[in-house]
């Protein structure tokens, strides 16, 4: 076998070794001086696009009411149990509205079946990745924190009306 | 000069030249991080301090607060001897290599090297054969057989290296006809630099010396993916900070050797015929021999992160089949050379 050629086998050029380093040696020395992808993170943010599921938020319109509905199914397809909805009586032609909805942040899992399953629009995934709690009380967002304002949602919802 | 100034001065220049390799090598370490990470499109520390510039005083800090952790198995006071060993030799190595040219102040004549002896060049190479020791020491005791492999390693390769390294210096000493380093300094005036003069010698020199600091390509007794840490396996906080620094000190020995076997040493070519002042001329010469280290530094940074280490079987057929007969090769041409030109 020994007098057969194969693919491996080196060239005396490349078996001189010393002119491949150098050809290694400028690989490395280019890429010293490429520009870093790295973001420097708590001073240049990333801003996601449309398509990001961050923190699931509830929808507030524009005239201050919140959409949803408390039908609960949330709550039902949640696969982590993260949700917990309770429904009240309006006199509005809407009959029903939450009264107490809570998402146990510890416990969501981001998979965004909420905001499958509303029918409402009224729960849908925002840009907010930021999330670190010092204790397990705080990590429970009540409805003051879940209310979003519709224009800051509108990049979500737009993916929304288009992809789902 | 008398004996009490010889002392007195002496002092100051350990003084200046420990403080000043203790901060060449915690910024070595730094520096190291950055340009790895630079070869490999990332950023490095750039957090402790501006652009990260405190960070090396952070790790020492860290590495202080460890516990010190020595094994069961492991023979306790050799194992605590082997770092201390290999610190002593890699900065004990730096007192005969000069720095500069002598030095005029207060009508004193201050040749700017701790130890100005005749057998430099010899002092240098018993050092660092002395080296081997503290890293077979330190694998032989932790009572583990990665630190003994790590150990075995060391030692063949050391052994193996060192006679092509001996060898490539026989040429220098040649052309110099002297192993004291001021010498060797002197017969590379001008260009004569012994890097152009010899090249192979050069080449097998520096390659000698990568293996010599345990550096990639050559960092066989310490390769992570199948000697987890090879020698320094079970060492932990000051005692691992010791062979970490001693690994970097070496290299600066291995660079400022480099610097003065190979490349004219503290000398800017042709600068005495400039006519400066000689304070001037003294501080140029010192600045040239600090930027020749900081590119050969940078160079063992390069190469580290740019080439795959050696296979163990193919680094023993480098050292003996290739180096050792190149560094002979050497000698003759140098010889050829002084017949020919009568240098």
């Amino acid at each position: 076998m020994a007098d057969k050629k194969r693919l491996k086998d080196l060239t005396t050029w490349q078996k001189a070794y010393i002119p491949e380093i150098v050809k290694g040696l400028k690989l490395t020395l280019e890429n010293m001086f490429k520009p870093k992808f790295t973001m420097k993170y708590p001073e240049e943010k990333f801003i996601p696009t449309g398509s990001y599921r961050g923190r699931p938020v509830l929808v507030q319109e524009e005239s201050g009411d919140e959409r949803c509905v408390a039908c609960g199914l949330c709550s039902r397809v949640c696969p982590a149990l993260a949700i917990e909805v309770q429904a009240g009586e309006t006199d509005r032609e809407k009959e029903r509205y939450p009264e107490k909805f809570e998402i146990n942040m510890i416990r969501c899992i981001f998979c965004g079946f909420c905001e499958e399953v509303c029918p409402e629009e009224a729960i849908v995934m925002s840009k907010d990745y930021e999330l670190a709690f010092t204790n397990r009380e705080d990590a429970i967002y009540g409805k003051e924190k879940l209310l979003v304002p519709v224009t800051q949602l509108q990049d979500r919802i737009n993916f929304l009306r288009h992809y789902k | 000069m008398g004996i009490w100034e010889i002392i007195i001065f002496s002092l100051i220049k350990i003084i200046i030249l420990v403080v000043v390799i203790l901060l060449t090598v915690s910024y070595l370490v730094y520096f190291e991080r950055r340009i790895s990470a630079w070869a490999q499109n990332r950023l490095g520390p750039n957090r402790v301090g501006w652009e990260g510039v405190l960070q090396p005083f952070a790790d020492v800090l860290k590495l202080l607060l460890k516990e010190d952790i020595v094994p069961n198995a492991a023979n306790k006071p050799i194992h605590s001897i082997a770092p201390f060993l290999a610190l002593f030799v890699a900065f004990s190595t730096y007192a005969v290599i000069p720095f500069g040219p002598n030095l005029r102040i207060f009508g004193y004549t201050i040749p700017l090297v701790v130890a100005d002896v005749n057998i430099g060049v010899l002092y240098v190479l018993a050092l660092t054969s002395l080296g081997v020791y503290a890293i077979t020491f330190a694998g032989w005791s932790s009572g583990s057989k990665y630190s003994l492999f790590g150990g075995i390693r060391s030692s063949a390769q050391m052994i193996s290296y060192e006679i092509s390294m001996g060898f490539s210096i026989g040429g220098v000493l040649l052309l110099a006809q002297s192993l004291r380093p001021e010498d060797i300094i002197a017969a590379q005036s001008g260009w004569m630099w012994n890097a152009i003069i010899q090249p192979i010698g050069f080449i097998t020199f520096v390659v000698s010396a990568f293996a010599e600091t345990n550096r990639l390509p050559f960092d066989l007794p310490e390769a992570e993916p199948e000697l987890v840490g090879g020698f320094h396996t079970e060492y932990s906080s000051m005692k691992f900070a010791g062979f970490f620094l001693a690994e970097y000190a070496n290299m600066i020995i291995a660079a400022a050797m480099i610097v003065t076997l190979y490349l004219g040493g503290w000398q800017f070519p042709y600068l005495e015929t400039f006519g400066l002042p000689y304070g001037l001329f003294v501080a140029i010469s010192v600045l040239t021999f600090a930027i020749k280290l900081a590119l050969l530094l940078f160079f063992f940074i390069w190469v580290r992160w740019s080439l795959p280490r050696f296979r163990y079987d193919q680094l023993m057929n480098l050292g003996w089949k290739v180096m050792f007969p190149l560094s002979l090769i050497n000698i003759v041409w140098v010889a050829a050379l002084i017949m020919i030109f009568k240098i």
